[in-house]
């Protein structure tokens, strides 16, 4: 038994009195502290978002906003997609990218009047704020909302038991931006979220979150999941997590997020990086992001060395877990490009003895949101 | 003679007339959270002392399980390969993971006993 020790403490959320109480498993991450698991487990969480509806604490991840006209034609210099054209009350998935292609941080960007709201990640959240102030110009005001909370409410059933305090919740579409009083306390509400089924994610100021996350826990439906149950759903769901399945060196074309360039930003290949992701869409890049289905019943983690069938190198493991839903591991992997077509075999060497596994679709498990 | 010991790996050791089981405690488990894959030494496999043996993995991460002592497996848990969340049901009893013939029995007395591993875990 290794590993059994936690880090320092770090930064609370406005949810860590809840997470006490709740019997939270607290872990550093990203800089906060969060629980990896409640009482319940990673596994049950996991199913209770995949049938039911789970709350998440993402209070970690990072709220920015952007302000007047030229906003959305500023943000279009340093991310990918069509932000120009977002209208009002519509959510985005974008990418800022570096110069060479390479992907700096994925982003959520939603549109509600002239104010772009953005959701990065919390291990990049310091990185794309210094970088949106060195590009964005002074006439496009920046803020960072450090003082709000950010609940997900994911599954099946989370329509429910929002609409049960908020019945305009259960109109918006997936991708969609509102602002909405839940339970009497004015969040903004979109239609998307992490873990591949419909749901909700809420920006609440940090004073009325545990108000507002009682609130929903209190609904039948709902149950507390972790860190865990995030990963692994996100997971199932074939859906990157930043640093391990997308980073700097790794493309938009690598990464299977060809769409999120936008048509009119790939007719125009006015982003960073556009010559060399153009270079790519071209030519072909040296490796693509895949699913890989090992066999047995072996996780097969992040790191792992792939082998093709001559014996040569054949990539690399970037996510790994054991898939509740699926009740075998799943992974994903940046493969060569000559093996990286549905169905290739492999081998994932695992603690030194060959694991056969074979490249297989993605998303897992298949995606439910409310279209 | 029967007697349980615990190593700072928390792991219990229960030696029943010259044979070792060897199982990971409550506390472990608990840390480990749901466990979804355990793979086993070989029966006749001679160990060394904290030699990594087996492997228990949880959703999340995998963890090493270490000889407590020196000695030769003689037998593995099979029931684990196909319902390792015996491990989470029941750490202390249906979910041991492997037996051995210690090479020496004192080394197993010199492990900690029960209050002591208690104390142990205080400190964590």
């Amino acid at each position: 038994m290794t590993n059994m020790q936690t880090d320092p403490p770090v930064q609370q959320t406005p949810l860590a009195a809840l997470h006490a109480a709740l019997g939270g498993r607290m872990v550093p991450f990203a800089g906060w502290s969060l629980p990896v698991q409640y009482p319940a487990g990673i596994i049950a969480e996991h199913r209770q978002c995949r049938e039911r509806a789970a709350l998440f604490d993402v209070s970690h991840m990072g709220q920015f906003s952007l302000h007047g006209p030229g906003a959305a034609e500023a943000l279009e210099t340093v991310a990918v997609g069509e932000l120009a054209g977002l209208r009002d009350g519509r959510q985005r998935y974008s990418l800022f990218t570096s110069d060479s292609g390479g992907i700096l941080d994925d982003l959520m960007v939603a549109r509600l009047g002239e104010t772009l709201h953005l959701i990065v990640n919390a291990s990049r959240a310091d990185h794309d704020f210094a970088h949106l102030q060195a590009h964005l110009p002074a006439s496009v005001p920046l803020r960072r909302h450090p003082d709000r909370a950010l609940l997900a409410l994911q599954g099946p059933l989370a329509v429910k038991a929002l609409a049960r305090l908020c019945p305009a919740a259960a109109s918006m579409t997936f991708m969609a931006i509102a602002a909405l009083d839940i339970a009497g306390i004015a969040c903004l509400v979109t239609r998307s979220g992490y873990t591949g089924e419909d749901g909700f994610e809420i920006s609440v100021p940090g004073g009325d979150a545990e108000a507002l996350a009682r609130r929903l826990l209190a609904e039948p439906e709902v149950a507390p999941a972790g860190l865990g149950a995030r990963d692994s759903l996100r997971l199932e769901a074939g859906l990157p997590l930043w640093g391990h399945d997308i980073d700097e060196l790794t493309t938009p074309i690598e990464a299977g997020l060809t769409w999120a360039l936008g048509k009119r930003r790939r007719m125009a290949w006015d982003f960073p990086g556009a010559a060399a992701i153009r270079d790519q869409l071209d030519n072909g890049a040296p490796r693509r992001l895949v699913g890989l289905l090992p066999e047995g019943r072996a996780p097969v983690r992040a790191g792992t060395m792939l082998v093709a069938d001559d014996g040569s190198a054949a990539g690399t493991v970037t996510s790994g877990t054991f898939s509740p839903t699926c009740d075998a591991p799943i992974a994903m992997a940046y493969l060569r490009r000559d093996l990286a077509g549905d169905g290739v075999a492999v081998s994932a060497m695992l603690r030194g003895k060959p694991v056969p596994a074979h490249v297989a679709p993605l998303p897992f498990v298949p995606h439910r949101y409310a279209r | 003679m029967s007697e349980i010991r615990f190593t700072h790996d928390h792991e219990w050791v229960h030696l029943i007339d010259g044979v070792a089981t060897i199982g990971i405690t409550d506390h472990a488990q608990q840390a480990l959270g749901d466990i979804v894959f355990v793979e086993l030494p070989q029966p006749g496999r001679e160990v060394a002392a904290g030699e990594a043996i087996a492997v228990v993995e949880s959703v999340k991460a995998a963890s090493d399980i270490y000889a407590p002592v020196a000695g030769r497996v003689t037998e593995v848990n099979a029931e684990l390969t196909a319902d390792p969340a015996l491990v989470n049901r029941e750490p202390a009893s249906g979910g041991w993971f492997f037996k051995l013939v210690p090479a020496d029995l004192a080394a197993i007395a010199a492990l900690m006993d029960e209050a002591a591993y208690a104390a142990f875990v205080e400190t964590l």
